[in-house]
C-alpha cells in the first residue's frame, strides 16, 4: 500500500514551484547526509587521525620530554628499535599473553554462549552474571589479581600448596607471569564476548535447527554444522577486537608488577609488554621520539595481526 | 496576571544571580590563590590552615599524591607542556638531579624569596643540594632521612644474639659484621635476616662519596669499585639466604612486617611510620631503633619545595614555601606525620629532642635521629638518571638475583641497564 503511494506523491513534492526552493531542496538532499555524519569524522580527525600522524612526525626526531630543540633523526629511532633486544622481548611477551588470553577467551565465550542459549532457569540472571567482571574497574581487578598471585602470601599459591602442587613464582617465572596476566584478561572479557556471541546465536533462524533435527542431526552436529558457520561474522568481530585489545595490553602487567609504580615488567622484563615499554620509554626515559616509533611499529603489528586473524578465522569457520 | 508574575519572578532571579556572581567574582579577585603539590605525607595540612588565618588575603589549595614516582612523572610532563604546575612543587632527593637539569624552568628562590630563608637555616649540605649547577637556589629543604638500623628485639633474642641497645652496636658496626650476624641468625633460626637486598644495597650505595655518576655526569657504574663491592657483598648475602626477597614497598613487603618475616631493616627517619603501620599493634614494642649503622651513618631521601616559573604569584609562593620550611613549622610537620627536619634550629629544639614514639622498644626517636643528623656532613652527588638507575635498573637486577639469576648475570644486566638509562 505505502509502496504504491510513495512514487505517486514524489513528483508532486518536487514539482518546480520556484527555482530557489528547488535548488535548496536538491542541495539539502545531496549535502545534508554528509553534514549529519560529519561530527564523527571531525572528532575522529581531531582525536584519532591527527595524533596518529603527529606521532609519526615525532618518531623521526630525538625528542626528549621538555626539549625545546629536537634533533632530526630520520629513521634513526626505527633502526634502533629493530635492533633493540628489549623491544623484541616485549613483543614476544605481548604475543604470548595475547595468545594465552584471546584463544581460550573466544573458545570459552562460544561455549558459555551456547550454554546460555539453552532453556535455563533464571536465564536473564545468568546472562547478566557473565557481564559482572566487565563492570569491575580494571585497576581494582589488577590490584586484586596481583594480590591473589602474590608469591609469598597469595591465595593461589596457598591453594597450590594445599593440594600438593607446590608454590609457583608468578613474578619470576616468565610463562607463569604470562598465565597470571592472561587470567586477568580472560576473567574480564570472556563474559562480554559471550554476550555478543549469544546475540548472534539467537539471530539464527530456528527453522534451520528444526530442519536439521528432522534430518536426524544430533546436538553436536547441529552446533558444528549450523551454529558455528552462522556465527562466523560475529566470531571474526570478536577475534579482531580482542586482537586489538590483546596487543595493547598495559594496565594488567603494570599493576601485576610486585614493585609499586614500576614499568619494567618484572626483574628482567619477563612480562613487559610493548605498550608498557612504550610508556617506560616516554615517561621514565623521557624519550618521546623513540616511544612514538614504538607506537607506530605496534600499530603496524596490530594491523598485520588483525588482517591475518581475519583470514584465519574465515577459513576455520568455513 | 499570572504570566506577568512569572516574568517578574524570573527577572528577579536572574538579577539576583547576576549580582551574586559579580560579588563572588570581586571577592575572588582580591584574594591570591596559591596551590601546592606534595606526595606522601609532608604534614602540612594544619600548617596551611594556620597560614591562611594569618594571611587572610591568601587561599591555599594542596594537591596530594600517594607516591613519589607518579608525582614526578606528572611534574616533568607539565614542565614540558609549559602549563598546569602548581605554584609550589615538592621534589624528592632521588629526582633532584633531573629537576636541576631543567633549572631554567624554576625561580631562583635566593632572589624572590624572603630574606630570613638564608643559608644558615639549613644543614649546610642540604642547602647546597637545593642549588643548581649555575648557583641558583631551586628548592628550600624540607626533611632529611638520616639512616639508622631497625631490628626486632624478640627475634634477635630467640637466635641468641644480643638485643639490647649496646649489644647490637657490635652487630651493626660494619657491613661485614652485619652480614656475619645475619649468617649466624639464618643458621640458628632458618629465617631470613633482612627484608630485601634492594633496601640494603641502596643504603650502602648512599654512603659513598661517588655514586652512579661522577661530578661531570659521567656514568661510572662499571668503573666505580665501591658499587661492585656492594653488589658482591649483597649478592653473597642473598646466596647465604639472608634476604626475605620481598620487593620494597610492595604488598608482600608490607605483609612481611606483620608476619615477622625478617629481623632487621634499614631505617631512614621516614621509615618509622611505615614500620608501625605495616607491623600492626600486635608487634608493638618489638621493634627497636639502633643509632649504630654499618660503616657509619648516611642519608637516604628527603625533599625540597620549588617554585616553577609557570607560577602566577612567584613571590607569594616563595613566601609560603619559606614559611613552611622554617624550623618552627617543620617541627610541627614532624610531630604530625614524621618527616625529619633539615633545619639547624629544629634539630636543637627541645621539642624535637623530646619527641618519643611509643611504638618502639626505645621510644626516644627524636633525640636519636637528631644525633645522627648532626653527624651528616655531605650528600652524595646525584647524576641526571640517578633515581631511575636506583629504581628501574638496580632494584630489578637485585630482584632477578633473588629470583635465581646468577650474581654475574645480574651485574651485567645492571651495567647494561644503567648505560641505557643514562643515554
Amino acid at each position: 500500500m505505502t509502496l504504491t503511494r510513495l512514487p505517486a506523491r514524489r513528483p508532486e513534492a518536487t514539482a518546480p514551484v520556484a527555482g530557489r526552493p528547488d535548488r535548496w531542496a536538491r542541495l539539502d538532499l545531496k549535502v545534508s547526509p554528509y553534514v549529519y555524519v560529519a561530527p564523527f569524522f571531525v572528532v575522529f580527525a581531531v582525536v584519532g587521525l591527527f595524533p596518529l600522524l603527529y606521532t609519526g612526525y615525532v618518531s623521526l626526531f630525538d625528542w626528549r620530554l621538555g626539549d625545546d630543540t629536537a634533533k632530526f633523526l630520520g629513521a634513526g629511532n626505527y633502526t634502533e628499535l629493530l635492533t633493540d633486544p628489549q623491544f623484541w622481548n616485549a613483543l614476544l611477551n605481548t604475543i604470548s599473553i595475547f595468545l594465552l588470553s584471546s584463544v581460550p577467551q573466544v573458545i570459552v565465550a562460544v561455549a558459555v554462549a551456547a550454554l546460555l542459549n539453552t532453556n535455563l532457569r533464571l536465564r536473564t540472571g545468568f546472562r547478566m552474571g557473565v557481564l559482572v567482571p566487565y563492570v569491575a574497574s580494571l585497576v581494582a581487578v589488577g590490584i586484586i589479581f596481583g594480590n591473589l598471585f602474590g608469591v609469598n602470601y597469595g591465595l593461589v599459591n596457598s591453594l597450590l600448596d594445599l593440594v600438593g602442587i607446590g608454590r609457583i613464582d608468578w613474578q619470576a617465572n616468565r610463562l607463569a607471569s604470562h598465565i597470571a596476566i592472561a587470567t586477568m584478561v580472560n576473567w574480564r572479557w570472556t563474559g562480554y564476548n559471550a554476550l555478543i556471541v549469544l546475540a548472534a546465536m539467537q539471530a539464527i533462524p530456528p527453522e534451520m535447527n528444526e530442519a536439521a533435527m528432522i534430518d536426524g542431526a544430533g546436538p553436536w552436529r547441529r552446533f558444528t554444522s549450523i551454529t558455528l558457520p552462522m556465527l562466523r561474522p560475529t566470531i571474526i568481530f570478536v577475534v579482531i577486537t580482542s586482537t586489538i585489545g590483546g596487543l595493547q595490553i598495559f594496565t594488567e602487567p603494570k599493576l601485576f608488577s610486585a614493585m609499586p609504580g614500576s614499568d619494567t615488567g618484572g626483574s628482567t622484563g619477563q612480562f613487559q609488554t610493548v605498550t608498557l615499554y612504550l610508556y617506560q620509554s616516554a615517561f621514565d626515559n623521557q624519550r618521546l621520539g623513540f616511544a612514538s616509533a614504538i607506537a607506530w611499529v605496534l600499530f603496524l603489528v596490530i594491523v598485520i595481526a588483525a588482517v591475518g586473524n581475519y583470514f584465519i578465522t574465515r577459513r576455520l569457520a568455513r | 496576571m499570572r504570566q506577568r508574575l512569572l516574568a517578574t519572578a524570573i527577572a528577579t532571579a536572574l538579577l539576583a544571580g547576576l549580582v551574586t556572581a559579580c560579588g563572588a567574582g570581586d571577592a575572588a579577585d582580591s584574594k591570591i590563590h596559591l596551590t601546592i603539590a606534595t606526595f606522601g605525607e609532608f604534614g602540612y595540612e594544619d600548617l596551611l590552615k594556620q597560614y591562611q588565618t594569618e594571611h587572610p588575603n591568601i587561599v591555599v589549595t594542596q594537591h596530594k599524591v600517594g607516591q613519589a614516582a607518579p608525582h614526578h612523572k606528572e611534574l616533568f610532563t607539565k614542565l614540558a607542556a609549559g602549563s598546569g604546575l602548581d605554584d609550589i612543587e615538592a621534589i624528592e632527593e632521588g629526582y633532584r638531579a633531573q629537576v636541576m637539569a631543567k633549572s631554567d624552568k624554576f625561580n631562583d628562590l635566593s632572589k624572590i624569596g624572603p630574606a630570613d630563608a638564608g643559608p644558615d637555616r639549613w644543614l649546610p649540605w642540604k642547602y647546597e643540594a637545593g642549588k643548581s649547577k649555575d648557583g641558583k637556589l631551586i628548592g628550600y629543604g624540607t626533611d632529611i632521612g638520616p639512616l639508622a638500623m631497625c631490628y626486632r628485639t624478640d627475634m634477635l633474642q630467640a637466635a641468641g644474639l644480643p638485643s639490647d641497645p649496646d649489644g647490637v652496636k657490635a652487630l651493626f658496626a660494619s657491613w661485614q659484621t652485619y652480614f656475619d650476624a645475619g649468617k649466624t641468625y639464618v643458621q640458628k633460626t632458618g629465617k631470613p635476616w633482612f627484608d630485601t637486598s634492594t633496601q640494603i644495597f641502596n643504603a650502602m650505595h648512599n654512603q659513598h662519596d661517588v655514586g652512579y655518576f661522577d661530578q661531570s655526569d659521567n656514568l661510572v657504574v662499571a668503573s666505580n669499585p665501591d658499587i661492585k663491592k656492594d653488589w658482591d657483598a649483597v649478592t653473597q648475602a642473598i646466596a647465604d639466604k639472608e634476604s626475605a626477597k620481598l620487593v620494597s614497598f610492595g604488598n608482600e613487603w608490607q605483609a612481611g612486617f606483620k608476619t615477622s618475616a625478617f629481623a632487621t631493616t634499614v631505617c631512614p627517619a621516614w621509615m618509622l611510620g611505615s614500620i608501625e603501620q605495616n607491623s600492626g599493634p600486635d608487634n608493638k614494642g618489638k621493634w627497636a631503633v639502633s643509632s649504630a649503622f654499618p660503616d657509619g651513618g648516611g642519608n637516604w631521601g628527603g625533599s625540597y619545595l620549588t617554585v616553577p616559573l609557570q607560577s602566577q604569584h612567584p613571590k607569594e609562593a616563595a613566601e609560603l614555601a619559606a614559611w613552611l620550611t622554617a624550623p618552627q613549622q617543620q617541627i610541627k610537620a614532624f610531630v604530625a606525620k614524621g618527616p625529619f627536619p633539615s633545619q639547624v634550629q629544629a634539630l636543637q629544639s627541645p621539642e624535637l629532642q623530646n619527641t618519643t614514639n611509643a611504638y618502639f622498644a626505645d621510644p626516644k626517636t627524636g633525640a636519636l635521629y637528631a644525633e645522627l643528623a648532626k653527624k651528616l656532613t655531605k650528600a652524595q652527588y646525584k647524576g641526571p638518571a640517578d633515581g631511575q638507575i636506583q629504581d628501574d635498573v638496580f632494584a630489578p637486577a637485585l630482584q632477578a638475583v633473588e629470583q635465581g639469576k646468577s650474581a654475574t648475570d645480574g651485574w651485567q644486566q645492571a651495567v647494561a641497564g644503567a648505560q641505557k638509562a643514562a643515554k
